[in-house]
């Protein structure tokens, strides 16, 4: 009879990009108008991914998803949504 | 060994102060007769300071086990008890606790299942859990339920499986008998602190039982039955440690009665067992050379420890407090039947059910039934 | 004062790259939570939209111990680890700052099979937070009616349209007589920070529920789920509260409909921007359908401007 096993259970454990890549997902890419955004923050306390940095208010194209809900929060239309190639 | 303490006790009492010498953390309990003289002892020796642990009066079975499953998996030592339809209502979470790899131990306390109710002992209740993962101990004394208690959280606290002990309602939970508590120091050594080698923490997060792909299901599910089945090794080794620092024996995998030279085996669990030694005894005294071999785990069956175990050409007689519905007779048979099949060709296999629904079993009415079988052309029935 | 967004912590629970829909509104939710709750926390999931988000075994999207439990038992799941933790740490096992437990559960597992535990768990005042993502639906299992489905609502269960009224779940917490309830929606992030923020730092049973508009089950666009959110709540249709200790208040714009100063959007432009409600709009007896709606509307907004006033 074999030796019991270590403990052995289902575990994961926290990773960036537990989906995968999630930026392939795109359909549009959200552009930022540096020169119309007043870093007011309101994409990126809304933006569900966390991939806008909340400071240059630049995006990670890694893992966006596109979803344009940043686009459509921001005061300004300083986000525009362009499709992706 | 120090001294042990000496005393009257129910099976159900017999369980609690078990809890207590383990030092349980956590305890989540609802009521359902027969079991719940346990909950209540539990809950007052948490009450009055006796035990240091957390009693949670949950609102349902299903709440029951799923409370216990999560204080385990946060690193806490968990027992909780219950019976017939509230082992049922636990269903999925036992599933829950063998995957998650969780070693809770649970008492079951046989009950009869609904519907019609029925108050008093059978099988179906522990038996038809079999493919829950869970390892299942069954008992024949107040005393062998306390031992086994501590056995099984060493047991499952060293393999992470959870464990079931099952003893029958009222003729164990309800009857005093002698009882030896031995002394805190001793069980102490025998049973060690708690320390799950993972457990929810936030210094280190991670989680448990995702969604998983069948590349990573498959294999999980390939440990856990192979655990299951070296659980044996382990079972038997908690016996004799146990015995080393107690005293006391009940048996490891199975137990046997005037088993050596039996031409007539009995074959049965829990306390109709017990009460079978003194069949065997009757039959002996008649000339019939009778023994017993009293499996002390169902799951995982110990097959080996059996076919060792049985005589040559010997005639079992197997008494099945349940029925294996879709077949004539009980679920020990079957289980027993394909055990040895190919294996022990010498041996014949008997089997009736009886006793259900709490119908009194005594040693002459089950010395009666093991002559009449011995009549019997068939195989079965 | 509503905490400012730029006041809000930089702290990430919620890892980029899960598996949530783009867009997804209780991920949204959720990583406000994680800002209020920080990372000494444990998170017990059952089995909907954010264990599908999650990750897969061995990948986990969140960054706390989490736990996966079965449908019904989100209640005394979490109660089971708040004792383990407390004995624990009575027994020296465990030291330091007690993490927080909480549930993140959908509104089926909050509204429909998982009440009996979660009720139980109140009225036993367990040390948890019970949060309830609402998208007022099954999502998981392909957009299914719950008891968080307001009336009027198409879904695969109820093809022409639900004929019942919503519980109102968060007015039943409430009767528990527990130390917090309150409400928000994932427009408002600050009013919910601020939320979670309070509930953690109080004693005992709290529930959390958020409203959280989901493209795919409320069929709008998905760049539109804050938008649905904020139309919600001016609409009544979603109010805004909290109670400490069984006293209500409102948060704006919410305070402003219930003390009569403003009053709220009519429902309908609300209901015409989901698809869910297009095949009732359309239909001959629209007129009345729209009009129950917005009775069940009114009914919640007259009800929690007199149940407020209970101060005792
Ligand atoms: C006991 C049990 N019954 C049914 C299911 C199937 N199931 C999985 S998720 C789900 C719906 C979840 O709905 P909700 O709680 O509202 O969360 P959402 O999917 O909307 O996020 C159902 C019915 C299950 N996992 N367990
Ligand atoms: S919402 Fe618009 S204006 Fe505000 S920070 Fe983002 S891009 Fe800039
Ligand atoms: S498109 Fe969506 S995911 Fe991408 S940055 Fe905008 S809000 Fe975030
Ligand atoms: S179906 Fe809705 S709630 Fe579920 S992950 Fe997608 S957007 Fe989120």
């Amino acid at each position: 009879m074999r030796s019991v096993t270590k403990a052995y259970r289902p575990i994961s454990w926290p990773t960036l990009g537990a989906g995968g890549d999630t930026g392939s997902w795109r359909v549009h890419r959200p552009v930022v108008n540096h020169e119309l955004c007043t870093k007011c923050q309101f994409c990126w306390v809304y933006c569900p991914e966390a991939v806008i940095d909340r400071k240059k208010i630049t995006i990670d194209y890694r893992y966006c998803k596109g979803c344009g809900v940043c686009a459509v929060e921001c005061p300004t239309g300083a986000i525009a949504m362009e499709k992706e190639e | 060994m120090k001294t042990a303490q000496v005393m009257m006790a129910t099976g159900a009492n017999a369980a609690a102060l078990a809890v207590k010498s383990a030092r349980v953390d956590v305890v989540p309990g609802y009521p359902i007769t027969p079991q719940t003289s346990i909950m209540e002892a539990v809950a007052a020796m948490v009450e009055n300071g006796e035990l240091h642990a957390r009693f949670i009066p949950v609102e349902g079975e299903h709440s029951v086990l799923a409370a216990a499953v999560a204080a385990s998996a946060a690193g806490a030592r968990v027992f909780t008890a219950t019976s017939a339809n509230g082992l049922l209502y636990m269903h999925e979470v036992l599933h829950m606790a063998s995957g998650g790899r969780l070693p809770v131990v649970l008492c079951n306390v046989n009950r009869g299942i609904f519907a019609p109710w029925t108050l008093w002992a059978d099988h179906q209740d522990s038996f038809s859990q079999r493919d829950t993962g869970w390892i299942q101990y069954h008992c024949s004394s107040n005393q062998e339920v306390f031992n086994t208690i501590l056995q099984a959280f060493r047991v499952a606290e060293q393999i992470n499986i959870p464990i079931m002990v099952n003893f029958d309602g009222f003729a164990i939970s309800h009857c005093l008998m002698p009882l030896t508590v031995p002394a805190q120091e001793d069980i102490d050594r025998f049973l060690p602190p708690h320390q799950p080698e993972w457990r929810l923490d936030p210094n280190h997060p991670s989680s448990f039982s995702n969604v998983t792909m069948a590349s990573e299901y498959a294999p999980f599910r390939q440990m856990l039955s192979d655990d299951i089945m070296a659980a044996i090794p382990l079972v038997k080794q908690a016996a004799q440690e146990y015995k080393d620092c107690t005293g006391m024996w009940d048996g490891d995998s199975i137990e046997t009665y005037r088993l050596d030279d039996a031409e007539v085996v009995a074959f049965a669990v829990n306390s109709m067992a017990a009460e079978l030694k003194l069949s065997v005894d009757i039959l002996r005294e008649q000339g019939i050379k009778a023994g017993l071999l009293r499996p002390r785990l169902y799951v995982p069956f110990p097959t080996e420890d059996i076919i060792q175990a049985l005589p040559e050409n010997a005639q079992v007689m197997v008494l099945d407090r349940n029925y294996n519905f879709g077949h004539p007779g009980g679920i020990l048979a079957a289980e027993l039947k394909s055990v040895l099949f190919g294996r022990r060709n010498d041996v014949i296999v008997k089997n009736r059910v009886m006793g259900i629904g709490g119908i009194d079993l005594t040693r002459r009415f089950m010395a009666e039934q093991i002559l009449e079988m011995m009549d019997d052309k068939k195989g079965l029935l | 004062m509503a905490t400012s967004i730029k006041k809000l912590p930089e702290i990430e629970q919620v890892l980029s790259g899960n598996g949530a829909c783009g867009g997804c509104p209780a991920t949204m939710a959720l990583r406000m939570v994680g800002k209020a709750l920080g990372p000494n926390a444990i998170m017990l999931l059952t089995p909907a939209c954010s264990v599908a988000s999650m990750g897969m075994t061995p990948k986990l999207g969140y960054n706390w111990p989490c736990i996966n439990i079965t449908f019904a038992s989100a209640g005394s799941s979490a109660s089971g680890i708040s004792h383990a933790l407390e004995i624990m740490q009575e027994k020296g096992r465990i030291e330091g700052e007690l993490p927080t437990v909480f549930s993140w559960v959908g509104d089926g597992g909050t509204y429909d099979i998982g009440f009996q535990a979660l009720s139980a768990a109140a009225e036993r005042n367990e040390n948890i937070i019970h949060f309830c993502y609402n998208n007022e639906a099954y999502s998981n299992t392909g957009v299914q009616r719950s008891g968080a489905t307001p009336r009027g609502t198409f879904t695969t269960t109820t093809p022409t349209g639900k004929r019942q009224p919503k519980k109102n779940m968060a007015h039943m917490m409430l009767e528990h007589n527990i130390p917090y309830v309150a409400t928000a929606t994932v427009a408002y992030p600050a009013d919910l920070y601020d939320k979670v923020v309070k509930a953690k730092s109080i004693k005992g049973m709290k529930y959390i529920e958020i409203l959280a508009p989901c493209y795919l089950g409320w069929q709008f666009d998905m760049p539109d789920t804050v938008q649905l959110s904020r139309m919600a709540v001016r609409s009544g249709a979603w109010l805004l509260w909290e109670a400490e200790n069984g006293k209500i208040s409102f948060s704006n714009p919410t305070a402003h409909f219930i003390n009569g100063k403003k009053t709220p959007d009519q429902v309908n432009e609300y209901l015409m921007r989901q698809g869910r409600f297009s095949r009732l709009l359309q239909g001959p007896d629209a007129k009345e359908r729209i009009a129950e709606i917005q009775g069940d509307v009114d009914r919640e907004i007259a009800f929690m401007r007199e149940r407020a006033k209970i101060t005792i």
